[in-house]
């Protein structure tokens, strides 16, 4: 078995040349071997009513309103989107601006609860029989729930649920393979809370109507995949499948290869070849919400780093400022070059520690000047790493030559809407040309394009329009003028005939 | 650059990065260079010594000063990261051993300035510079380019001394017959030309294993095949080439050589000898594999050595001059950018021609 993957590996990555991906230094350890600590109920969180992907929630809760923990305090609107829930019991001290977890450091709505420290729940309903829910009603308990896709991609799970309802999925593949360097909360989740897992993947079997569940766990996680192994050994149903830690594995459509061999055509979702990806995460967050009735306002999440003392992973409820968090860990051990959410490899970086945890969080990292290892950009020597590492197929040194020329339409065709922003390109480069900001520059830069050429087109035909109003009023005068003149020369003519017959008739008389 | 989001310090991911850097690889293939150089200083005594070096010499000047009159800032990180070091280096070794100073001094400057510099720098050009330079030294100086020095390892009592050697390296004076020689492609071309076939120039066996020793008369590190080889391999096990090129090349050389010789060995050489003479190793492994100028899919590469290979027989065999590579790696390197534009890698979710993969048929 592993003479056939080691000769499979050489056989994909030296002679078919399909080398894609990065192996970096995943610095998990000792991270992930920590127990997880539960942080203390801070004085004060902050629930950013967009923290998922869709349209903010909308608040129905007014300031100076006492919630317990588990209570609605903001609503969905519209298809895709997320209610909010109070993360613990207190007060509303404010509906307001706070600084977005975002590289800008632009502020965000959000909702402000001062803690009364009891984190009293709210009464929650239980079925009794949780697996014996139809497919609609456990959607709708996990829409209720506020559940979004913990792997950092938020997108709301009900959705997807029934996305893969609708489309007669076969295969529900689970991610846990945890791709990202310095990340050990799905580690942790899957040896920790194994069990609930399973359980929760079972519903989410149910509720997408696939026939089986996959499993893909990277082979660094050996105790997870134990774990995973012996909860889900009575559910045959549910397989576990270690896959080789490659970054970024855990990115869908590399993982659905990997895991059934399938390829996502590119305008094409998951679900067209009849699977849906969620993360482990989320399987846990559905059966805390189906089974006990719990929404989400905790999350297990990494805080690491080389300027972290205590890294380890933190239960978090969310609205939990960054800061508080560090703070409780014992603080920094050295100043930190470069404060970022999410991984490594796709996290961005965040203005300052005073920002809220979202559901979106999956760590925080406090990174040393050794880790950052700045440097500046040299020339492109066409060396072609990033070609080899690129997991779409792109040529990102091409792609980028032709956005430095501000070609974006160059850069479209080498297919820069297939760009995953996954990172493997800027990581090898030899030259520390930062890739991704090209990359993300001229997406944005297509966007406004894009928004641009909308807004032209409408003001032309607003612009038509008026013309051709105009010129209708003015054939619709002209009409109307013409009709008064020869009302007018009608009535003369009847007139001066009148004048001529009474005059004939007045000669008539004389 | 206007663009305010394109100069601007990144704050984009990735944070973290791999450690490669470009002055690290440049690095790393001049240490797979010194086997052969060191050997080559053994086999050619000192003025092959003053050869390399002032060949260094003279590209690192001509690079400070291109940089300069470019007005380019950061002119000692570009000087450090190797990248005109390696330049010198690899058109040194494809020199005749006792090349005189100024065949030094004008191949720096063919290389970095008209090779390099014209076309923006490190990374802009299209043609491999040291190539570019060992050609036009052939084409205006054909005689000093082709002086091949007998090998006269440096404890042999003929081998030159170290003011010999200086005088010789700087006077240029005629080389005495006794010490000159051919090297064996060129041999076999005069011969040929004299109507003696090869069965009878070479009379039998000419010795595989003096080839790859490299106690012969050639380039000054072309001659020790083996030790190129080395470090070649040693390249492909660090990661820094892939065996895509090399493989390609020696491949597209064989190839027809094989064939050749099997159909009328009198007239051509043997895959062997064409494997192991002037620089088919070293061309294989250092100047093909060259980033800049040769195709970035591994698709691509193969073409391009397959190219570069088949070129490479084709001029040896039939072309005026005994040795090809250089003229193959450059005509190839005028391909490259074609090469690039046909063959690229297949995106996922879409076929070869871009077009997304059709969704398929679902049975309900």
């Amino acid at each position: 078995m592993g003479f056939m993957n080691l000769f499979k590996h050489f056989l994909g990555n030296q002679i078919l040349g399909n080398s894609w991906g990065v192996h970096p230094d995943d610095h998990k350890r000792p991270a992930a071997d920590a127990a997880v600590r539960k942080l203390p109920i801070p004085p004060r969180l902050h629930l950013m009513l967009s923290q998922h992907v869709g349209a903010p929630s909308r608040p129905v809760v007014l300031v100076g309103q006492q919630v317990k923990k588990g209570e609605l305090i903001a609503a969905a609107q519209g298809n895709i989107s997320a209610p909010l829930h109070a993360s613990t019991s207190g007060v509303i001290s404010a509906i307001g601006e706070i600084t977005a977890p975002h590289a800008s450091g632009l502020t965000g709505m959000a909702i402000s609860i001062d803690a009364d420290g009891e984190d009293a729940w709210i009464e929650t309903v239980v079925p009794a029989d949780p697996f014996a829910l139809s497919a609609d009603e456990i959607a709708k308990r996990v829409a209720a729930a506020g559940v979004v896709g913990l792997g950092g991609a938020t997108f709301p799970s009900s959705v997807k649920l029934n996305l893969g309802r609708r489309s007669n999925i076969d295969t529900l593949i689970m991610n846990g393979s945890e791709c990202e360097p310095y990340l050990s909360c799905d580690d942790r989740l899957m040896r920790d809370k194994a069990a609930s897992i399973v359980a929760g993947i079972r519903l989410m079997l149910i509720s997408t109507g696939a026939k089986c569940a996959k499993v893909g766990i990277e082979d660094n996680k050996p105790e997870a995949i134990e774990a995973m192994r012996e909860a889900a050994a009575g559910f045959p149903e549910i397989g576990i499948f270690p896959v080789p830690a490659r970054y970024p594995m855990g990115s869908d459509r590399q993982l659905i290869v990997e895991l059934t061999g399938r390829e996502v055509p590119s305008d094409a979702r998951a679900a067209d070849v009849g699977v849906i990806v969620h993360n482990v995460g989320t399987a846990y967050a559905v059966q805390q919400a189906v089974c006990l009735g719990r929404p989400l306002v905790t999350r297990l999440m990494t805080l690491n780093g080389g300027a972290v003392a205590e890294p380890g992973n933190y239960e978090v409820p969310l609205g939990t400022l960054v800061s508080d968090l560090v703070a409780f860990a014992g603080g920094t051990r050295s100043e930190p070059a470069k404060l970022v959410m999410g991984g490594p490899m796709m996290g961005t970086i965040l203005p300052h520690t005073r920002v809220p945890v979202i559901k979106g969080t999956s760590g925080i990292l406090l990174l040393d000047a050794a880790e950052v290892a700045e440097s500046e950009p040299d020339a492109c020597i066409r060396c072609g790493s990033c070609v080899k590492a690129c997991p779409m197929g792109l040529l990102p040194l091409e792609m980028s030559a032709h956005i430095r020329n501000d070609d974006m339409d160059g850069a479209v065709d080498l297919g820069l809407s297939d760009c995953i922003a996954c990172g493997c390109c800027a990581y090898v480069c030899p030259s520390h040309i930062p890739l991704v900001q090209y990359f993300y520059h001229a997406k944005g830069d297509l966007y406004a394009r894009e928004r641009g050429k909308l807004r032209t087109e409408a003001t032309k035909k607003l612009a038509l329009q008026r013309q051709d109003r105009l010129a209708r009023e003015a054939r619709e005068k002209a009409e109307v003028a013409a009709k008064r003149k020869a009302e007018r020369e009608a009535a003369a003519a009847a007139k001066a005939a009148a004048e001529a017959a009474a005059k004939e008739k007045q000669g008539e008389s004389a | 650059m206007t663009i305010a989001s394109l100069t601007a310090p990144p704050i984009a991911s990735p944070h973290a990065h791999g450690g490669n850097t470009v002055s690290r690889t440049m690095f790393r293939v001049q240490m797979a260079l010194v086997p052969a150089t060191l050997f080559g200083f053994w086999l050619y005594g000192w003025p092959s010594v003053f050869m390399w070096m002032l060949t260094m010499l003279s590209c690192l000047g001509f690079e400070a000063l291109s940089l300069k009159l470019m007005g380019r800032t950061r002119i000692k990180a570009t000087l450090l990261d190797g990248s005109a070091l390696l330049t010198a280096w690899l058109l040194a070794l494809t020199l005749p051993p006792w090349a005189p100073w100024w065949v030094a001094v004008v191949g720096g400057f063919i290389a970095i300035v008209i090779g390099k510099q014209v076309f923006g720098g490190v990374g802009q050009n299209v043609f491999n510079p040291a190539m570019v330079a060992r050609v036009a030294l052939l084409v205006s100086f054909p005689l000093p380019l082709t002086q091949w020095v007998m090998p006269l390892p440096m404890t042999s009592i003929a081998a030159p001394d170290f003011v010999q050697g200086l005088r010789i390296f700087l006077t240029s004076l005629p080389m005495p017959d006794a010490m000159a020689s051919a090297s064996l492609l060129g041999y076999t071309k005069t011969e040929m030309s004299r109507g003696i076939d090869l069965l009878q120039s070479l009379g039998g066996d000419h010795g595989a294993l003096i080839s790859w020793l490299g106690a012969r008369s050639g380039s000054f590190g072309e001659s020790a095949s083996l030790l190129i080889l080395g470090g070649g391999i040693y390249m492909l096990i660090a990661g820094i080439i892939t065996w895509h090129t090399p493989v390609a090349v020696l491949a597209g050389l064989a190839i027809p050589a094989a064939i050749g010789h099997a159909v009328d060995p009198a007239h051509y050489l043997s895959a062997s000898t064409h494997l192991l003479s002037g620089a088919a190793m070293l061309g294989a492994f250092f100047i093909a594999t060259d980033y800049v100028t040769s195709p970035n899919t591994w698709a691509g590469q193969l073409v391009f050595g397959l190219g570069i290979g088949f070129l490479t027989w084709v001029i040896r065999s039939f072309g005026g001059y005994p040795e090809g590579m250089a003229f193959a790696v450059l005509l190839m390197n005028a391909l490259t950018p074609v090469i690039d534009r046909f063959v690229k890698p297949r995106i996922l979710g879409r076929d070869r021609k871009g077009k997304p993969l059709s969704i398929p048929e679902k049975e309900a």
